[in-house]
């Protein structure tokens, strides 16, 4: 991989130094997670502010190698989310990523990922409120996980 | 001479017809009673008898069975016109009941007989005994549930043994080929025809296993209904193909398949009418089993209402009740029956029931004009131009009784229905006895809207309503590209909406093949042929169709490898391939790989 000199250059983390504050990588598809994360922001629905958000065109693009590099590159958990299965505006790509995740989970757990760092989950462009609800779970959630240390301490 | 003529109009003769076919192709007409194309020519009641000069002798012959030989042939001669008048007082006397025999009689200036009835049994008879009805019902139909039994004057048509017959297929030929209305079904068999319900009419008229499957059908040619015409099925009957003067008719068509190479496509399924009955299509909506809909003939839905208006329909267009036809002095209309009702399953408005229901209401009034109509209604929605102004006319001109409820039963009170309802405005409880109860059903998805869907790579909204790209910007295109909507097939709408979404695809259509260069977004996904090992991974996941086999050859015209190729113009940017792709040799523009782990880079450390 192309990117693993650079990574090489990055100083360490240095959050443990700080006040640890969770960070979470989103991969969201564009037509319903990204417009509903949207609809949440017009709508003016404050929600923790510790979620990044990665937009690809549908979940079906989302490599399942997204979310190890992810995790590489520090995250304390991932988030994925797309169209409802049946409302996918490609018509079939969420069918292909749930598919596809429900395959890759078993092999995450084996590897020995904390699985309650990965959220899977279905938010269409209507549904703003349930995007922010979802955030300050997933945050809250992992903010009692802790920082994810185990695979950064592997890493190092 | 070599030239057939007929009543001074020359032909060429043609021995494989006979005279009668001729002269009714030359518009000559010649009286027939026992003549029926289907059949071949019996000459029993000679009436077609015409005057043929043949090797110089003038000769009475029957049109039916004489060959159109080279000759002269007068069909309206004094000679025949005697002969006529002959044949029909000797059958005003074979059959004195038949109102045909006598109009016919009439017609050539016969009177009276001057034969006698011997029988006296003879005298409420009206067949003529031409066979027809015994030849159709064995030659044609292929039953034989008929025959003669005697000779002579004791001569008639029976059922075998003269018992009610139990092969008559009750197919109704004898009585329709009869030429005095002599034979009827009653008489041959216990059992009852059942007649075929007509689709276009609801249900409500009745139709043959061949028709226009509606008035104004394009193309106007009748169909076959492979599932009940008796040649398809028993290879009995063959009728029409006999009766067709342009050999129009071939039992051994079969469906195609067509396939066409086409630009664009413009998605106009329609919908189907919500079923009201228990009965539905899918776990998630539930039927009015309250509104009795199945049990009750008086329980109607908006399209059997509208059949029962129409000056072409069942009824002629006069007001009359399915049940016993009588005309309903009271009419209940309902509203929203399964639209805006989440308890049903349906969330939405289905959006023209309300202009109909006013129309329905209005229509009824106009024709029945001592009759009261009643509509139960949630809000009333006339959003549209003189939409509203049609309603307050329905209300205020023609009396309709607007109530603001809904109907929570309909029950039978003698000939009469009994509608329990709520009044909201009045805070009281309804109940109404009408003749007549109208439901106006919701619009649902058409039933095969989703296999169709999945077949042409476009996606379904919640409701099974097609999606449209987007619902104010791109409200007629689909998300997949030269794929457009119109209709009810994208969402409940009535004729003008359907109008205007059809003129703006067709518009969309044109500006797509007007331009010299498609415009394509430029997230697509391209394949690096130097790493693909043709797994195919890519072309199964594809909603789009849009990848391919690609031969790859050298100078020479060998075979060097097999690759996967995307088609620029229908890849949609999805990248489903890419995240399927094991040798990462896909990549889809703006989102490949080393720009996405370029991004998690960034969020990541820091």
């Amino acid at each position: 991989m192309s990117n693993e000199t650079k990574t090489a250059e990055k100083p360490a983390p240095t959050e443990t130094e700080k006040e640890w504050q969770p960070r979470i990588i989103a991969f969201v598809c564009n037509w319903c997670t990204y417009a509903g994360a949207d609809l949440a922001g017009t709508s003016r629905i404050a929600y923790e502010p510790h979620v990044r958000i990665i937009k690809l065109p549908c979940s079906g693009r989302i490599d399942v190698s997204f979310i190890i590099k992810a995790f590489e590159q520090g995250a304390d958990g991932v988030m994925v989310s797309g169209c409802h299965p049946g409302d996918c505006h490609y018509t079939a790509g969420n069918f292909h990523a749930r598919r596809r995740f429900a395959g890759f989970r078993d092999l995450l757990e084996f590897c020995g990922f904390d699985m309650r760092r990965v959220i899977f989950s279905w938010v269409s462009a209507a549904e703003g409120k349930k995007w922010a609800e979802l955030v300050n779970e997933v945050v809250a959630r992992i903010r009692e996980l802790g920082p994810f240390e185990e695979y950064r301490k592997l890493l190092a | 001479m070599d030239k057939l003529i007929i009543d001074g109009i020359e032909v060429e003769p043609d021995p494989s017809k006979t005279v009668l076919e001729v002269a009714r192709e030359l518009g000559i007409h010649i009286p027939t009673l026992c003549y029926h194309p289907a059949l071949p020519p019996y000459g029993s009641c000679r009436l077609c008898v015409v005057e043929a000069i043949w090797k110089g002798k003038s000769t009475l012959r029957t049109a039916c069975t004489f060959p159109a030989w080279e000759g002269e042939v007068r069909t309206n001669s004094e000679p025949v016109k005697r002969a006529r008048r002959l044949i029909l007082e000797l059958m005003l006397v074979e059959a004195p009941a038949s109102p045909e025999i006598q109009e016919l009689a009439k017609e050539y200036g016969v009177e009276t007989s001057r034969f006698k009835i011997i029988d006296e049994k003879k005298r409420h008879n009206r067949c003529i005994q031409c066979g027809l009805c015994v030849r159709i019902c064995q030659d044609v139909m292929k039953v034989g549930s008929l025959g003669f039994k005697n000779r002579g004057f004791q001569r008639e048509v029976t059922t075998p043994f003269e018992e009610l017959s139990d092969v008559c297929a009750t197919c109704g030929a004898c009585e329709y080929v009869c030429p005095t209305n002599a034979i009827s079904l009653d008489t041959i068999t216990q059992r009852k025809p059942i007649p075929i319900p007509s689709e276009f009419e609801a249900g409500l008229g009745y139709r043959t296993p061949i028709y226009v499957p509606f008035p104004q059908a394009v193309p106007n040619t009748p169909v076959i209904d492979r599932e009940r015409c008796p040649k398809l099925l028993r290879d009995k009957c063959g009728v029409c193909e006999k009766v067709c003067t342009r050999d129009a008719i071939d039992y051994q068509m079969q469906d195609e398949i067509i396939e066409a190479e086409v630009g664009a496509i413009v998605v106009a399924t329609g919908y189907d009418l919500y079923n009201i009955g228990k009965e539905q299509p899918n776990e998630l909506w539930k039927g009015y089993g309250e509104y009795n809909y199945d049990a009750y003939k008086d329980v109607i839905d908006g399209i059997q209402f509208e059949r029962l208006l129409s000056a072409s329909g069942p009824t002629q267009g006069e007001v009359r009740r399915p049940s016993d036809g009588k005309e309903p002095k009271s009419v209940v209309f309902i509203a929203c029956v399964g639209s805006r009702d989440p308890e049903k399953g349906l969330e939405y408005c289905s959006k023209i029931c309300c202009m109909y229901v006013a129309k329905h209401a209005m229509l009824y009034k106009h024709k029945v004009h001592d009759g009261q109509p009643y509509v139960f209604y949630m809000d009333i929605r006339a959003g549209g131009k003189n939409y509203e102004e049609f309603v307050r006319r329905a209300i205020e001109e023609d009396g309709v009784l607007y109530i603001r409820g809904r109907v929570s039963k309909i029950y039978k009170d003698g000939d009469q229905l009994v509608v329990v309802g709520a009044d909201t405005l009045s805070d009281s409880q309804v109940q109404i006895r009408a003749d007549l109860v109208v439901l106006a059903t919701a619009m649902v998805p058409h039933k095969n809207a989703y296999e169709f869907a999945q077949k042409i790579g476009i996606a379904c909204g919640s409701e099974g309503f097609y999606a449209e790209a987007h619902p104010k910007l791109r409200p007629v295109e689909t998300m997949t590209a030269g794929i457009y909507l119109a209709g009810a097939c994208q969402a409940p709408k009535d004729i003008p909406d359907a109008v205007a979404q059809a003129s703006a695809a067709a518009s969309k259509v044109q500006l797509l093949f007007s331009s010299d260069e498609l415009e394509r977004e430029p997230i697509v996904a391209k394949v690096n042929e130097e790493t693909c090992v043709h797994c195919r991974n890519c072309i199964l996941v594809c909603p789009y169709s849009a990848i391919d086999d690609k031969e790859i050859r050298d100078k020479q015209g060998n075979l060097i490898k097999m690759v996967a190729e995307v088609n620029e113009g229908m890849c949609m940017g999805c990248g489903t391939c890419v995240a399927a792709c094991p040798s990462k040799s896909v990549q889809l523009a703006g989102f490949n790989d080393e720009q996405v782990f370029a991004e998690i880079l960034a969020l990541g450390h820091g």
